[in-house]
């Protein structure tokens, strides 16, 4: 176990050296001053943005009302999700088609469509025998890159919310989603592409490989333009895969550090994000008390599920087989576990995509001891406060803020007020809004899932496990993660029920995020005073942690109750 | 609204012309000059025909050749359908599937083994991988099959022994990781070194 936690150590010191210099880039891109944009060896790219701006129509990129942002923000959105259930629809009459696959049926381009709008990348298809060149590449990766790049233009604008004083508008929605796909996400998924395929990951226009084996037998091997598409699925906070076993699959995370690898462009931006929010408002001891009530919770994660899985399930503890570690063997619960990966790379891995709701795996979720396994079911539903998705876990764990200085403020008898801003009535609407509307969603949708015929047939594992399941779908998609226990689905009802689930998922927790974004941006500066309640030190991390249980836990928890802990009790 | 439908479409096809085309065409090209082998799927070409993928386990069942971890795709070993098993922690058929399998373990391989208990098998020889086409088995588990290997293709034991190790990968820089025993590379190996 200590080879493994030296693993472990080592990769996160690494990304945090690499995330702080990146997150203070970040501000650099979005600031109001964007001289470091318009000199220097990066100027031809300023050109480039004027002329987008003037191909768009929108000359000189003028403010934007929080409301203006929003529509545009969301009328871009749906006119993309028309394209890309299009694609999917039509496929078979397209080109790069050269495994001829036919169209894809309506319930699963719906779903899909949805699925990569919202940066969920739940997949209801196996993408290797389903999905045309055509539609992974022009489709669905370039949805990876965009619906992040929306994201984080959301946060961005949700940060000037709180660095403007009596401000009307909070930027404009174009130039923020221009500059984080140039200078954000495309250049690193570029380097990330050049590693992915210097270590294995297939780049290819050509069709699948035919091999004769050595006993002869006739092996079909899946390949296409894999590696383009990996790098921003990670970097973007994806998730969704070439192959259907994600990232578990050799070609996708081939030796051991396709997983490390692919984890660190993961982790990259949403760990940047709060270190970019620090320098944003000037106060960076702000950013690291949030940073370590996220770390904090991020650290169990990976130890409850290091533990539970090297432990083992009790069918295999029972069985009599060897599953000690050892020199020879990682041991523990290789269920649906790759060797290459062991048991602490896939802790590691799995707690840090459900995390950010990346919701890539790089092993099977479904056949992971109970305790192991709700792990990752925790942490999609705290997955859009604790670091989350590009963008979005940022404005996540800003909800709870609000509602931590809200609460601490009302028990102390002070002020409610975060940086300079005061906490009144409609922030703290918008905040919880933002923060419950997700739980409402899933709670509903898993029992309607449930208390239906076309719901239980859903189901792939009987009894606890399945009520399990289906938590853990309509999670997955409410909190736009994607990853699955991933016995669950197959029929239309799941896929329109997960379409809708994931459609509001990300759009209600959005637009609160602008429209808190838009109230705080015309409020003036309140002077900090001996009244005010600090927001950077140990004690608000403490507070913080303890409201984003006491919000996404304790709603959930009931339900939590019903499967894992039905399921642990049994075992 | 007219201004947004305007500057979406316009987004829209210049973002997929970018992010859709160029991108993946300019990794593509970059690929077939630095890193053609990996860039086509590392694919094991021998006088000539295709024999499979180093990163695919391929299906292994005569006793000369050391075997793959079980895998649950359709067929067994497919590397165009890859999937898990899904099967939860509590799920009879799990427990069933791990008794089948260490049955027919005990079975391939006690006649070259005397004194096999059931203790002496690594998990990862009954249980299915993530991806079905996992292409490594722990050492222990190819150390274990190193007896009937020796046995079958008359091979000193040690020599066995030996090529296992030339074909393990270890873990990245020595230190993350795990290492695993790439089972076509080494069945490969054997065959080049004649004797079956």
């Amino acid at each position: 176990m200590g080879q493994g936690i030296g693993q472990i150590l080592v990769f996160v010191v690494v990304l945090i050296a690499a995330s702080y210099p990146f997150g203070l880039y970040m501000a650099r891109v979005f600031a109001d001053d964007d001289g470091f944009l318009r000199r220097g060896r990066l100027r031809f790219l300023g050109s480039v943005e004027r002329g987008f701006y003037r191909a768009i129509g929108d000359r000189t990129a003028k403010e934007q009302s929080w409301k203006e942002y929003g529509a545009h923000l969301l009328g871009f959105s749906f006119l993309f999700v028309l394209v890309l259930y299009a694609i999917q629809r039509l496929q078979g009459h397209l080109f790069l088609n050269p495994q001829h696959m036919g169209g894809v049926s309506d319930f699963i381009s719906f779903n899909t469509a949805a699925s990569f709008l919202t940066n969920t990348n739940w997949q209801y298809y196996a993408g290797e025998s389903t999905m045309s060149y055509l539609t992974q590449m022009a489709g669905l990766a370039v949805q990876n890159f965009v619906s992040a790049a929306v994201g984080i233009a959301a946060m961005v604008a949700l940060f000037r919310g709180f660095s403007r004083r009596s401000s009307a508008t909070l930027g404009n929605f174009w130039r923020d989603l221009y500059r984080t796909l140039v200078y954000v996400l495309l250049p690193v998924a570029i380097v990330g592409a050049v590693v992915l395929i210097a270590i294995g990951v297939p780049q290819t226009f050509h069709g699948y490989a035919t091999a004769t084996t050595l006993q002869g037998g006739h092996q079909t091997i899946a390949r296409g333009p894999v590696a383009s598409q990996i790098a921003i699925k990670h970097l973007g906070t994806n998730g969704g895969g070439f192959y259907n076993s994600n990232s578990a699959t050799p070609f996708e995370g081939p030796g051991s550090l396709g997983g490390y690898f692919e984890l660190f462009l993961e982790l990259l931006i949403p760990f940047a994000s709060v270190f970019m929010f620090g320098r944003w408002i000037r106060g960076m001891r702000n950013a690291l008390a949030i940073f370590a009530a996220m770390f904090v919770l991020f650290a169990v994660g990976v130890g409850v599920n290091f533990v539970a899985e090297q432990h083992g399930s009790r069918v295999l503890r029972t069985s009599g087989v060897n599953i000690t570690h050892s020199g020879l063997q990682t041991g523990g619960n290789m269920t649906d576990k790759e060797i290459r990966y062991g048991i602490a790379e896939t802790a590691l891995f799995t707690t840090g995509t459900t995390m950010t709701s990346t919701g890539a795996v790089i092993a099977g979720h479904d056949a992971m001891t109970p305790a192991g396994g709700a792990v990752p079911l925790t942490m999609i539903f705290l997955g859009e406060i604790i670091y989350g998705g590009v963008g979005s876990g940022m404005y996540g764990v800003l909800f709870i803020i609000v509602l931590t200085v809200f609460i601490a403020g009302l028990m102390v008898g002070r002020t409610p007020e975060y940086l300079g801003k005061k906490i009144e009535a409609r922030e703290v609407k918008l905040a919880a809004l933002g923060s419950l509307f997700p739980a409402v969603l899933i709670l509903t949708l898993t029992a309607a899932a449930v208390v239906t015929k076309s719901g239980l047939a859903s189901m792939y594992n009987p009894g606890a496990h399945g009520f399990s399941e289906a938590l853990y779908a309509y999670t997955s998609q409410a909190g736009n993660n994607g990853s699955a226990f991933a016995g669950y689905g197959g029929t239309p009802f799941s896929a329109y029920l997960g379409g809708i689930d994931m459609l509001f998922g990300r759009f209600v927790p959005l637009i609160a995020a602008l429209a808190l974004g838009g109230s705080l941006a015309a409020k003036r500066a309140v002077p900090a005073s001996v009244g005010t309640f600090r927001s950077d030190g140990a004690t608000f991390s403490v507070l913080l942690v303890g409201m984003i249980l006491l919000t996404a836990g304790l709603m959930l928890f009931p339900a939590l109750t019903l499967g894992p802990i039905v399921e642990g009790l049994m075992h | 609204m007219k201004r947004i439908l305007v500057a979406s479409v316009v987004s829209i096809v210049l973002m997929t012309a970018v992010f859709g085309f160029a991108y993946p065409a300019l990794m593509t090209a970059f690929a077939s000059a630095a890193f053609p082998s990996q860039a086509g799927g590392s694919l094991i070409v021998e006088d000539g025909k295709v024999i499979g993928s180093r990163l695919a386990a391929q299906a292994f069942t005569s006793p000369g050749y050391f075997h793959e971890r079980p895998s649950a795709t359709t067929p067994a070993y497919n590397a165009a359908g890859t999937t898990f098993s899904n099967l939860g922690p509590t799920n009879p058929a799990l427990a069933k599937l791990v008794h089948q399998n260490a049955a027919a373990v005990l079975k391939l391989e006690g006649p070259y083994d005397a004194g096999l208990t059931i203790h002496q098998i690594p998990v990862d020889a009954v249980v299915p991988s993530a991806s079905g086409i996992d292409p490594d088995i722990s050492l222990a588990y190819a150390q274990l099959q190193a007896h009937r290997i020796a046995a079958v293709r008359h091979l000193p034991l040690t020599t066995v022994q030996k090529l296992i190790s030339e074909n393990t990968d270890g873990r990245w820089l020595g230190f993350f990781g795990e290492p695993g025993v790439n089972v076509l590379e080494l069945n490969l190996a054997l065959d080049k070194l004649g004797g079956k």
